[in-house]
């Protein structure tokens, strides 16, 4: 039965993963990523980390990728891409030869970690999978509760960044030049790119 | 036959490489954070079953916080592509290279 589950959710994951390296399309890559996501959440399941398990479907597959979907939307990249043109000469077999090294390289440690593991066993108990959240909660509330802190500070930092980068400039703060752009030095639409009634005031 | 830790190991593995190989290869933006993602996967899988074998509650605790980061990171990221996308529609990263100055 474990095999079972192992199997599934290992080919739920890999066949999500090739789908990201794949798809053409932004979107279909996104939804690929939901299902590679879907297939480590039966995993940790599988490994009885239930609290992670349900984060990883309301945070990963719920928040982030809508997230991607939402920003693939607001930004209409959804086309897909050309795979087909290579735009740097080699750089796809470089990637292949990198990828199978790596891949090499990671499965040679587990091979010959013949020992197993070494650390100390039981630091923190773990307890069973009713008892996992309890187990997290108290942990994280306790002992990490500087580091929970501080992951707040990060968080509320990476919402106000977000937000100061993704503002649309108005009025006559307008800091930001008009990059000269080599592709579209033809085009005349240089104030297309600036909210109306910015341009006049700067220049 | 059982499932040992290695197996979960060598699933990680192969999702890690996955992710780095479609990081080097992909080219919009978005797709490439996706794949930045599938790497992040990957070590979390890594840190639940080593934590497993261990029956240390750090694996899940280590897991949580890269969730956290991984969150941040998407939303930083995220907010760059567009103020980068909305002064040049359609950009990949190769055109980016202005950035070096």
């Amino acid at each position: 039965m474990e095999v079972a589950v192992f199997t599934l959710g290992a080919v739920i994951v890999l066949s999500g993963g090739l789908g990201v390296l794949l798809a053409r399309n932004p979107v279909h890559a996104a939804l690929f990523l939901v299902q590679t996501l879907f297939g480590v959440a039966v995993l940790f399941v599988l490994l009885e980390a239930t609290f992670l398990a349900a984060v990883q479907v309301m945070v990963y597959a719920g928040a982030i990728v809508i997230l991607f979907l939402f920003v693939i939307m607001l930004l209409g990249v959804d086309r897909a891409d050309d795979l087909g043109i290579e735009p740097i000469a080699g750089q796809r077999p470089m990637a292949a030869v990198v990828g199978v090294s790596l891949a090499g390289l990671l499965a040679t440690v587990l091979l010959v970690a013949v020992d197993g593991l070494t650390g100390a066993r039981g630091g923190t108990p773990l307890g069973d999978a009713g008892d996992n959240t309890r187990r997290l909660g108290e942990a994280l509330f306790t002992d990490m509760v500087f580091a929970v802190e501080l992951t707040a500070i990060l968080l509320t930092v990476a919402v106000v960044g977000a937000v100061a980068l993704a503002r649309r400039l108005s009025g006559p703060m307008q800091p930001l030049p008009v990059v000269a752009i080599a592709e579209s030095d033809d085009q005349p639409t240089e104030a297309d790119d600036e909210p109306a009634g910015a341009t006049g005031e700067d220049s | 036959m059982v499932v040992t830790t290695g197996w979960y190991l060598a699933l990680g593995a192969a999702l890690f490489s996955m992710g780095a190989v479609g990081l080097l290869v992909r080219r919009n933006p978005l797709v490439m954070f996706m794949c930045v993602e599938l790497m992040l996967n990957a070590v979390n899988l890594t840190f639940v079953s080593l934590g497993a074998e261990l029956a240390d509650l750090g694996g899940q605790l280590s897991v949580f916080f890269v969730l956290v980061v991984a969150a941040a990171e998407v939303v930083v990221g995220l907010a760059v592509i567009v103020a980068i996308m909305r002064r040049r529609p359609g950009a990949t990263v190769d055109d980016l290279s202005v950035l070096g100055g």
